[in-house]
């Protein structure tokens, strides 16, 4: 689908950090193997510097006019809240696919980020789970309402955190919970 | 409830939780002017049960078969796509034979799925001795996955490192009678499905996604590949054994010579798929090579791997409704760290918006199954018109959607 000349996993990499220089981290290049023909597939990872997202993102939909947003992954690391963003570029041919997964570490004490859904409408689901389930604040998202998470479940609790927030306790004395 | 909806000229129904062309309770909130959808709102969550959260509180061995459970029709996408994950974290090869017979039960799904799509979407436009005849072929393929994994349904073929059956050559000739029967049945249900009359009035520029809101909206599998998207996992990134096989990307210009991603699109994709996927499993069948199927036959040994092993990964694999991606993190304990699912209709939910606008409320029900393969039995829909609410039953909308077609016929 993209219409300027493909790049290599190793340029992309690199034009990234060109521009966001030290806000992109741990870097790296997985090739994978398939079939008798051991064919490879490359999966990128990179970790960007929360201040530096939006602007990869748009930087990423000029190596790729739609890139194509998986889903968003996300785990609580303790101190952070990791959101694992999974695109995929340059589709539409044969063995060229590569997976871009960016991480973007977000601090507990103020765990917020910038909407990407007027670059990519078809993120909104997923930014709107990412909100109910990991307690984050997606700033200007158009649809500020839960998605998955019924409406009486407990506030202030989000089920994928690990700490106190978490739903631990609740799962343990379900005979506790009223309403 | 918006301002549009208190307007004299437009009101509101909502559809759901519990939807006609449905398994999964998804709630609609249609803004309706005359008979015409003027604006819709979709609200998800209805069957919420927590897998993921359940996933990262069991070992992986355990999570393979709670994954099966995600779904009836992917039973075996979503473990597999957790196996590909697990197996590129921790570095495990799988023997040559295991890719292949990996890409038989998958396609074996494929046509299950696809036929039982096919089935409900006759249904929907109101053709049941079609739904009959489709679901009297799929009954094949349930046996032929009966005779392959020993279920019908919940298949437990998936182990991470490999598969748990073979196919051993004395059950070839069983397999190629069901494939021979599939082939033969094939050419009917395409003049059924392509040459009528009435199912191109049904379904000709009924609820079409544009191209550009097929990428935008970031929809997959055959929802986008109707909108002219070449966008298949098997091909654009091969796993299992897929880069030795012999197909293409089926988008309807292969058969019309255009693309108009309408609901009659989305058919023709399905139903060549059909043909691909017996196309596949019959070139996998003769190229098989002879090997072990499975890389570490103890589990006991292969958990012990598991558990020191840390790291992140991804499994994609091309289920019949799309793309289905699981990222796992480990962090050499016993339960993975992270678990998220992603299932194809998660994607495919935006798109509904673009194709139900400026359709007929009697269209609703075709538009809505032309995504997703699933139908529920139960189904209610209330109509709110000058905050006077009145129900729709399943039936009546049935009934709305069949009315429809007979006037068309005559």
């Amino acid at each position: 689908m993209s219409e300027g000349a493909r790049l290599t996993p190793e340029e992309i990499i690199k034009s990234f950090k060109d521009i966001f220089k030290t806000d992109i981290k741990d870097d790296r290049i997985e090739t994978h193997k398939a079939g008798s023909k051991k064919t490879q597939f490359t999966h990128i990872w990179m970790c960007i510097d929360r201040s530096a997202f939006k602007d990869a993102v748009k930087h990423l939909m000029k190596l790729e006019k739609y890139p194509h947003l998986a889903v968003v992954s996300g785990y609580d690391m303790g101190e952070t809240i990791n959101l694992v963003y999974h695109f995929s570029i340059y589709f539409s041919e044969r063995g060229k696919e590569l997976s871009l997964n960016i991480t973007v570490e977000l601090p507990k004490s103020e765990p917020e980020i910038e909407t990407i859904t007027d670059l990519i409408p078809g993120a909104l689901i997923t930014e709107q789970e990412k909100q109910e389930m990991l307690g984050i604040k997606v700033k200007g998202i158009p649809k500020d309402k839960r998605a998955f998470v019924s409406d009486d479940f407990p506030k202030g609790m989000y089920p994928w955190r690990k700490d106190e927030t978490g739903p631990g306790k609740m799962v343990r004395n379900l005979h506790e919970v009223k309403e | 409830m918006s301002k549009k909806a208190l307007s004299k000229t437009t009101y509101q129904i909502p559809i759901g939780p519990i939807h006609p062309a449905l398994k999964e309770p998804v709630q609609f909130e249609f803004t309706i002017d005359g008979e015409r959808i003027v604006d819709v709102d979709v609200s998800l969550g209805h069957v919420h049960r927590s897998i993921e959260w359940t996933g990262m509180h069991r070992n992986p061995i355990q999570v393979l078969y709670l994954a099966e459970r995600i779904c009836g029709i992917c039973s075996y996408c979503h473990p597999m796509s957790f196996a590909l994950a697990v197996e590129r974290v921790a570095g495990i090869e799988v023997p040559e034979r295991a890719d292949y017979l990996r890409v038989i039960q998958g396609e074996l799904e494929r046509i299950c799925s696809h036929v039982l799509w096919a089935g409900v979407a006759a249904h929907e436009i109101g053709f049941d001795s079609v739904l009959f005849f489709t679901w009297q072929i799929r009954e094949e393929a349930l046996d032929l996955t009966e005779y392959l994994t020993g279920n019908r349904v919940t298949k437990a073929i998936t182990m991470i490192g490999g598969v748990r059956r073979d196919i051993t050559p004395d059950m070839v000739p069983r397999v190629k009678k069901s494939l021979d029967f599939l082939k033969a049945n094939f050419e009917k249900l395409r003049k059924i499905y392509l040459d009528d009359k009435t199912f191109k009035m049904r379904t000709q520029g009924c609820g079409v996604l544009t191209k550009e809101n097929a990428l935008k909206l970031c929809a997959c599998g055959p929802t986008t590949r109707a909108s002219g998207v070449k966008k298949d996992v098997r091909l654009d990134q091969p796993y299992f054994a897929f880069d030795n096989l012999d197909f293409d990307y089926v988008t309807p210009d292969v058969l019309t010579g255009e693309v108009n991603g309408d609901v009659y699109d989305r058919i023709i994709v399905r139903l060549l798929e059909v043909k691909q996927s017996i196309e596949l499993i019959e070139q996998c069948l003769e190229r098989m090579p002879e090997g072990p199927i499975v890389s570490e036959p103890k589990i006991p040994k292969l958990l012990a791997t598991l558990k020191k092993v840390n790291g992140e990964g991804i499994g994609r694999m091309e289920a019949p409704r799309g793309e289905v991606i699981h990222y796992v993190k480990l962090t050499g304990q016993e339960f993975p760290y992270c678990w998220k699912v992603r299932a194809p209709t998660y994607n495919n939910i935006l798109p509904w918006i673009p194709m139900l606008l400026g359709e007929q409320i009697a269209d609703i029900p075709i538009v809505a199954a032309s995504t997703d393969p699933c139908m529920s039995c139960t189904n209610r829909v209330a109509i709110v018109k000058d905050n006077n609410r009145s129900y729709l039953d399943k039936e009546t909308l049935h009934k709305l959607s069949v009315e429809k077609t007979r006037r068309l016929m005559q």
